[in-house]
């Protein structure tokens, strides 16, 4: 726990977004997570993508379930719905969210046991509907909260802290996710920034949903000799090849374009993604060469990072479902609670 | 880029502003954070080995502290350095068993001191303690120089100036008052083993104007020679109408002076704008707050005698370029007065030095002084104060004093005066545990305080009433906590950090980055989380990291030392440390590393 919260320094020449608003606007409380932990700087991420997106505070709901990842939402965007659900229930609670009201931004965050142990249920369901959010998995291989047990992701060989090796399987959440035909796959580190930011600007303005794998080292618990998920088995094993740049939609967006982009994709808003650098014959729209690029990296001891794979044009939940395009609170009372004839009428429908 | 060196105690140094901007480095955070523990004594204390006297610099300094103060990057304004200064003089209890001792026994060096001010009595502050006798040759009866001639009561209360002199004189001074040098030679003949100039720069400039010398003489004053007959209480009253020609603090003091001595119409005529003027800020406000006015573009014509009686001034009228170096005469006009006192400036006066004795004088006929060791080009002959390089003020004279000092002890001890004893640093770590600093770490957004005066009403009743009163206790502690303990500073340890942004994520100054190495520093300083503007402020460059080989940077503009960086490392790669410069006085090892 931090002796002070963060100052205001007011001579700070801080920036405005086209809101007015400085980064600092996008802040939440003080962390009271152990110093060091990634989770923080992918809090700072997150707060320095809603800046640069303009996002309006207001239009956020942070969402998230139990254990270390669970209580970052506390520390972002002050100004933001926010939701604290049951262990491993926060994709559920964002379908129903996101069914009442389809104009926020939801971000969901969770952690490696939340989503892949006590919720894998529900976070496959997510996929499967395509809930239109953005799911963050703050992974760092262990139960932090309980004094860092392995976790569902933690590898094979992997140690504990006092030099117990992992013998269990781990579960991949981006190869769980692709397999279930998430159309929007990505893998970070917390320790790199310059990628993270703008594979989160792009899951933001993804229609659909946008799993993000993030690797968080528990400064506490895992990150030791023995671990594949330290600061430095990361560094030394990540496989970062894959380059993008988010740009937004305007009509500026072509002169904005890298040269030396591969390949670019179109989103759902007219945003664009251009992809600067990417491994030979590698095509991030194509779902089986992503699964197989991903196998064979791992069958080298690598773990490829990137925005792995994107599909702009699958339908949302709302698609799927037909919905009106208006959140449920823009809707007269008399359209949204039709009254007791119209139910009436729409079970005689039934007989 | 270079990494920064960090066992050059001039890194750390340069961090803390205010004892940077010092000519004496005073340990400014260090005393400040005393006051706010209520420890006066030891605030004091730390304020006397660099300053020498903290109750009349509490008073009377010129501040170049202030403007330095980091406080005014990060809120505007700086912190009260100067009146936290006189608080802790003010309520300090009986300091004087914890005043420097002579030595009963006696090294056997006699030194000279011409003059007994500031400079002189700093000399004597710190060559007494080592054994030496020090006979100090002063020509008014009472000792001080300019800090009591020059300086009215009502700023400096006479018992303040008796206070922190006599804790010099008594060390064994031997005091020569009324005594005039007449001959250098004389001096150096006279069994002394070193010389120090400390005479001031006692003559005030004259206005050699038309009427200056037409029988008004008695009614038309130097300053300096002005304020010190009031001092020595020569001179009781002053005509009701009053033309003070000056904008320097003596003309401020001069106006201030004759509002108590019956001058009622007391007016400031300056030839330039009012942007030029000399006078510090505040001591200006308090002047026009006394009802002085301020006549600025009036540029002195002649003196209007009338049957031998000084009648008035013509003025021209002038009307001035942007930037203030052209004029051109718009008019004259003559204003009536009483009295005229001319505070224009002021010159040194060394009739006294034969020009044959191996003191070698240079420009505007002042003597070759260097400006390290304040040696003049005759082995054994210091100047310092006033007398060294021109009238500057009470803080650099003292500043000399210390140099001077230590060139005298090398000199006398057959030590190269070169060869200056090295100046040293202490890093102590001020982690007192998880999320807790030996410091108030916290920033505190407090506005600076405002000074109390004594009312306008009660003010000229008597010409020793001292106007300021000083900070309330409340004043104090908040004025403290405005200070940003920049001496606590964050410390790199680059083989300890492992790249996990923490520091830079917290930083609400936004003062770190991790980044790849650029070969321009420029270029470099574009590139950081918020752009380093402020070339004035040097980067803290780290070695390479060792997982990604980048470097970590700090800019240390605006960081407001709140700890937060290192609060939030988890492996102390960063750590709040106290930097404590050891300065070296005469009689400090020469030896390094002892």
């Amino acid at each position: 726990m931090p002796s002070i919260r963060k100052p205001l320094i007011p001579l700070a020449p801080h920036p405005t977004n086209a809101l007015g608003l400085t980064v600092r606007d996008y802040e939440g409380a003080m962390s009271t997570l152990c110093a060091g932990c990634g989770h923080d700087s992918i809090t700072a991420a997150l707060v320095q993508t809603f800046f640069e997106l303009d996002t309006p505070p207001e239009m956020i709901a942070k969402l998230s379930g139990i254990g270390c990842s669970s209580k970052t939402p506390t520390y972002f965007v002050s100004g933001a719905h926010g939701f604290n659900s049951v262990h491993g229930r926060m994709p559920p609670i964002v379908t129903g969210a996101n069914a009442a009201n389809r104009n926020n931004l939801y971000i969901g965050i969770s952690g490696d046991g939340d989503s892949l142990s006590i919720g894998t249920g529900h976070f496959v369901h997510a996929i499967r509907k395509n809930v239109n959010m953005v799911y963050i998995i703050e992974n760092n291989g262990v139960y932090g909260l309980t004094k860092g047990q392995f976790s569902p992701t933690a590898d094979v060989g992997s140690t504990t802290k006092r030099g117990v090796p992992n013998e269990v399987p781990p579960i991949d959440p981006v190869e769980l996710a692709l397999s279930l035909g998430a159309s929007f796959v990505a893998r970070s580190f917390s320790g790199d920034k310059k990628q993270l930011i703008p594979i989160l600007k792009a899951a933001i303005e993804h229609h659909g949903f946008a799993m993000i794998d993030v690797i968080s080292p528990c400064i506490q618990f895992n990150n030791h000799q023995g671990s594949t998920k330290s600061y430095k088995y990361i560094r030394e094993h990540e496989l970062n090849e894959i380059d993008s740049v988010f740009l937004r939609s305007s009509s500026q967006i072509m002169a904005e374009l890298p040269t030396d982009s591969r390949v670019s994709v179109t989103m759902h808003d007219g945003s664009l993604i251009a992809f600067r650098t990417l491994p030979e014959n590698y095509d991030p729209r194509n779902r089986t060469a992503a699964m197989n690029y991903i196998h064979e990296a791992k069958a080298k001891g690598e773990v490829p990072t990137g925005l792995l794979y994107v599909e702009s044009e699958q339908p949302d939940i709302h698609d799927l479902n037909r919905t009106t395009s208006k959140p449920l609170i823009n809707l007269p009372l008399e359209k949204l609670c039709p009254g007791k004839k119209e139910l009436d009428r729409f079970q005689e429908s039934f007989v | 880029m270079k990494p920064t060196d960090i066992n050059n105690p001039n890194f750390f140094h340069n961090v803390v502003d205010c004892q940077w901007a010092c000519p004496a480095h005073t340990n400014v955070p260090e005393y400040i954070r005393l006051i706010a523990q209520g420890r006066y004594d030891d605030a004091y204390m730390v304020n006397r080995v660099s300053n020498v006297f903290p109750g009349i610099l509490g008073r009377t300094c010129d501040r170049p502290c202030e403007p330095a103060c980091r406080r005014s990057r990060v809120d505007g304004t700086p912190v009260a350095i100067c009146r936290l200064k006189r608080v802790a003089s003010d309520l300090k209890g009986d300091i004087t068993e914890r005043l420097p001792k002579a030595p009963e026994t006696k090294n056997g060096k006699r030194i000279a001191c011409i003059g007994a001010g500031p400079a002189s009595l700093t000399v004597a502050n710190d060559l007494l303690p080592l054994g030496y006798e020090v006979v100090i040759f002063e020509s008014s009866p009472k000792p001080g120089g300019l800090m009591r001639s020059n300086i009215p009561s009502f700023r400096l209360p006479e018992e303040v100036l008796d206070f922190e002199i006599d804790a010099i004189v008594s060390l064994g001074a031997e005091m020569r008052y009324e005594t005039e040098v007449t001959s250098m030679k004389e001096l150096i003949s006279g069994g002394f083993d070193a010389v120090f100039v400390g005479s001031g720069a006692p003559r005030g400039k004259d206005l050699d104007i038309e009427g200056r010398r037409a029988g008004g003489e008695s009614r038309i004053h130097i300053g300096i020679d002005w304020l010190q007959s009031v001092a020595f209480g020569h001179i009781a009253e002053i005509g009701k109408r009053v033309l003070v020609i000056g904008v320097g603090n003596t003309a401020m003091d001069c106006c201030r002076t004759a509002r108590r001595l019956g001058g009622k119409d007391v007016k400031i005529m300056a030839r330039r704008p009012r942007e030029y003027f000399k006078a510090s800020p505040w001591e200006l406000e308090d002047a026009e707050e006394e009802g002085v006015e301020i006549i600025v573009n009036h540029a002195p014509k002649r003196f209007i005698i009338e049957e031998n009686h000084l009648v008035g001034m013509e003025f021209e009228i002038l009307k001035w370029n942007e930037g203030a170096t052209r004029s051109e005469v718009l008019d004259t006009v003559i204003i009536p007065c009483d009295d005229v006192i001319l505070a224009i400036g002021q010159e040194n006066a060394f009739t006294w030095i034969e020009r044959d004795s191996g003191i070698e004088f240079g420009k505007w006929d002042m003597p070759m002084v260097d400006e390290v060791t304040m040696e003049s080009t005759l082995p054994g002959v210091y100047f310092g104060g006033d007398a060294a390089f021109g009238p500057k003020n009470i803080i650099w004279a003292v500043a000399h004093g210390h140099e001077a000092a230590t060139s005298i002890h090398n000199h006398c001890h057959g030590i190269p005066i070169n060869d200056r004893p090295p100046v040293g640093m202490t890093l102590t770590s001020q982690k007192m545990g998880l999320s807790e600093w030996s410091y108030h770490n916290d920033y505190n957004p407090s506005p600076r305080q405002q000074m109390n005066h004594i009312e306008l009403s009660r003010r000229f009743a008597n010409l020793s009433l001292e106007v300021e009163l000083g900070f309330s206790a409340e004043q104090t502690a908040r004025e403290v906590e405005r200070c940003l303990n920049c001496d606590i500073q964050p410390v790199f340890r680059t083989q300890l950090c492992i790249e996990c942004d923490a520091c830079i994520d917290v930083c609400p100054a936004e003062c770190l980055t991790i980044t790849e190495d650029r070969e321009d520093e420029l270029d470099l300083r574009r590139y950081l989380t918020a752009p380093a503007e402020n070339l004035d402020e040097p980067l803290y460059v780290s070695t390479k990291l060792a997982q990604t080989g980048r470097i970590m940077i700090k800019d240390e503009n605006i960081c407001v030392h709140c700890g937060l960086c290192a609060e939030r490392c988890p492996t102390a790669a960063w750590n709040m440390e106290k930097f404590v410069l050891q300065l070296s006085y005469a009689g400090t090892s020469n030896k390094k590393g002892k």
